[in-house]
């Protein structure tokens, strides 16, 4: 290696190893050990079984573990695809115009990524409770029709939830894309308007090419959220009802601590941690591409 | 230039969505300042400051609090430390393996964390480590380590190198390099690091849940949690204790926001 004389080489070690043995033990250890777990059928207390890729093939097979990642899917639409599409309206709109208050916007859009979200569960909870606000609210417009126990509606569990992925998400993405849209040079729009484009020309010819980097890590941060949600099930709907809301990484608890197939649990762990590089990977391969 | 009606338009859309972003915080707050609802009828109009001492009681919100303070200072001291260090490392040193090194720590930043809460839990039951101070806050040490490295290493790389050189030339060692020289002017990259760190240890769900048992260790979210599960006559209460859970993030971020929002923002952002 050419390194300079004197410039410090092996006393790096030193400084890694606090950090790498804290690290090794209770991520990279656990890591491995969820591999091994996810070869066996083992309900946690007595000795395992072999399995092989039993675990895998049944998340393919098995109808509720099926179900359980088609609903993360639905998730995405919701935590990713409709906040970026907000995001996108919401920060052409501050970046162009001279809005009045905008770091109060900010403020209180950006507020609920700092709230834990068991709380979020909780007042979403009670938003869509059958005596809730959002049913109080449509009883208020005359449209007593449409009122119901959302969290409690096969048809409606899943979008409910889904709904608090969007609220949650769209701030963060705003005030991202509203970083990326205030780098653009002033001189792009000011040649755009020459041209003669209008807003809705300008916005797809300036505003879009400029953001991609942002666009790919709203989605990139989004989409594992959606992947990843669980204290929100937990709280709301424990998967239910019936199994209309089963997500993933519930399924990792409810199948470890509730149903005894830690086997089971362990592969979907490892499932979920190889779709969610892959697809972080994919996404990120895709703005590079769109770059050069 | 703008039109009116194009500005009219501009602030209805950013009205509608405020609006839509504070909706469930009023129906929150507005239902832990209201009259409880589980009490007497016909309690008089305005703020019931009272409910948050019910809450408080009732709940024992004081115990979860407490276990959330020493989990949460804990996990920030270690893990802000121990990334500057490794931080150091990786962005002003070169040594054999890297890059290797520095992928195997970028792994923790994506990987989530149920999948290495199952197999802990086991592992730590058969040591007899469940339901202990270090089950709850270790395996949080090692997910913000993995960022803190990453956001450390980052900075580290963007200061002076010629800091660096004349610190050394002048025989000062790496340990006082570091300390003295180069984390002095690095305190906003490490505010923005401890607030992080904090929120997300504070507002952990998922690992107290598995690894403890005895109430008094719960952390607030999952004390709000099992409330939430006992507590069912009436939503007063609920209220107050979600707003008691929330606070002293939100508190944190209302006078530190530029970091929470740069933390957050730049975090994702690799080069």
């Amino acid at each position: 290696m050419g390194r300079p004389p004197g410039e410090p080489g092996r006393v790096a070690y030193l400084y890694l190893l606090p950090a790498f043995v804290v690290y090794a033990v209770f991520l990279l250890y656990p890591i491995g050990r969820a591999v091994q777990i996810s070869l066996y059928d083992w309900d946690g207390l007595t000795l395992g079984r072999w399995a092989g890729l039993d675990n895998y093939t049944a998340i393919l097979s098995d109808e509720r573990l099926r179900a359980g990642f088609g609903h993360a899917l639905v998730l995405i639409v919701f935590y990713a695809v409709i906040p970026l599409a907000i995001g996108l309206t919401l920060a052409a709109i501050l970046n162009h115009a001279k809005v009045r208050g905008l770091g109060f916007f900010r403020t209180v859009v950006f507020l609920p990524q700092v709230v834990a979200m068991v709380v979020v569960a909780v007042a979403w909870r009670r938003v869509y409770a059958p005596d809730g606000t959002l049913n109080a609210l449509l009883g208020a417009l005359g449209l007593d029709g449409l009122t119901r126990g959302w969290l409690g509606d096969h048809t409606f569990a899943l979008p409910a939830v889904g709904v608090v992925g969007t609220w949650f998400e769209s701030g963060l993405v705003t005030v991202l894309l509203l970083a990326g849209m205030s780098r653009v040079p002033m001189e792009l729009y000011e040649a755009a308007r020459l041209d003669g484009a209008g807003a809705v020309r300008e916005f797809f010819a300036v505003t879009l090419p400029s953001v991609r980097g942002e666009i790919a890590v709203a989605l990139t941060l989004t989409v594992i959220a959606a992947l990843r949600t669980f204290d929100l099930v937990y709280v709301t709907t424990r998967g239910g009802p019936g199994d209309s809301t089963s997500v993933p990484s519930f399924e990792v608890y409810h199948r470890a601590f509730g149903l005894g197939q830690v086997g089971s649990a362990a592969a979907i762990g490892v499932t979920l941690t190889v779709v969610i590089f892959a697809i972080s990977f994919a996404i990120n391969r895709l703005a590079d591409k769109g770059t050069t | 230039m703008i039109s009116r009606a194009e500005r009219v338009a501009n602030y209805v859309i950013l009205s509608a969505f405020a609006a839509f972003a504070l909706f469930p915080v009023v129906t929150i707050l507005g239902a832990a300042l209201g009259p409880d609802d589980a009490g007497p009828a016909g309690q008089a109009w305005g703020p019931h400051l009272g409910n948050f001492a019910a809450a408080w009681e009732a709940g024992h919100f004081g115990t979860y609090l407490r276990s959330s303070l020493a989990v949460s200072s804990f996990v920030v001291v270690v893990s802000v430390v121990l990334s500057i260090m490794s931080g150091y490392a990786f962005g002003t040193m070169r040594f054999r393996g890297h890059t290797v090194l520095f992928y195997l720590f970028m792994l923790g930043i994506m990987m989530p964390s149920e999948a290495i809460a199952v197999p802990l839990y086991f592992d730590l039951r058969t040591l007899g480590l469940i339901d202990t101070f270090w089950s709850v806050a270790l395996p949080q040490v090692a997910l913000s380590v993995a960022f803190g490295t990453f956001w450390m290493r980052a900075y580290f790389r963007a200061s002076s190198r010629a800091i660096v050189e004349a610190a050394r030339i002048d025989g000062a060692s790496t340990w006082r390099t570091l300390w003295q020289v180069l984390v002095p002017p690095a305190r906003p990259a490490i505010v923005t690091l401890t607030v992080l760190v904090f929120m997300w240890t504070w507002n952990e769900f998922l690992i107290p849940l598995i690894m403890v048992t005895s109430e008094s260790l719960r952390t607030a979210p999952l004390g709000l949690a099992f409330f939430q599960g006992q507590y069912t006559s009436g939503f007063t209460l609920l209220a107050a204790g979600s707003v008691i859970v929330a606070t002293p993030v939100v508190v944190f971020y209302l006078f530190l926001q530029r970091h929470f929002v740069r933390g957050l923002l730049q975090g994702a952002v690799r080069e």
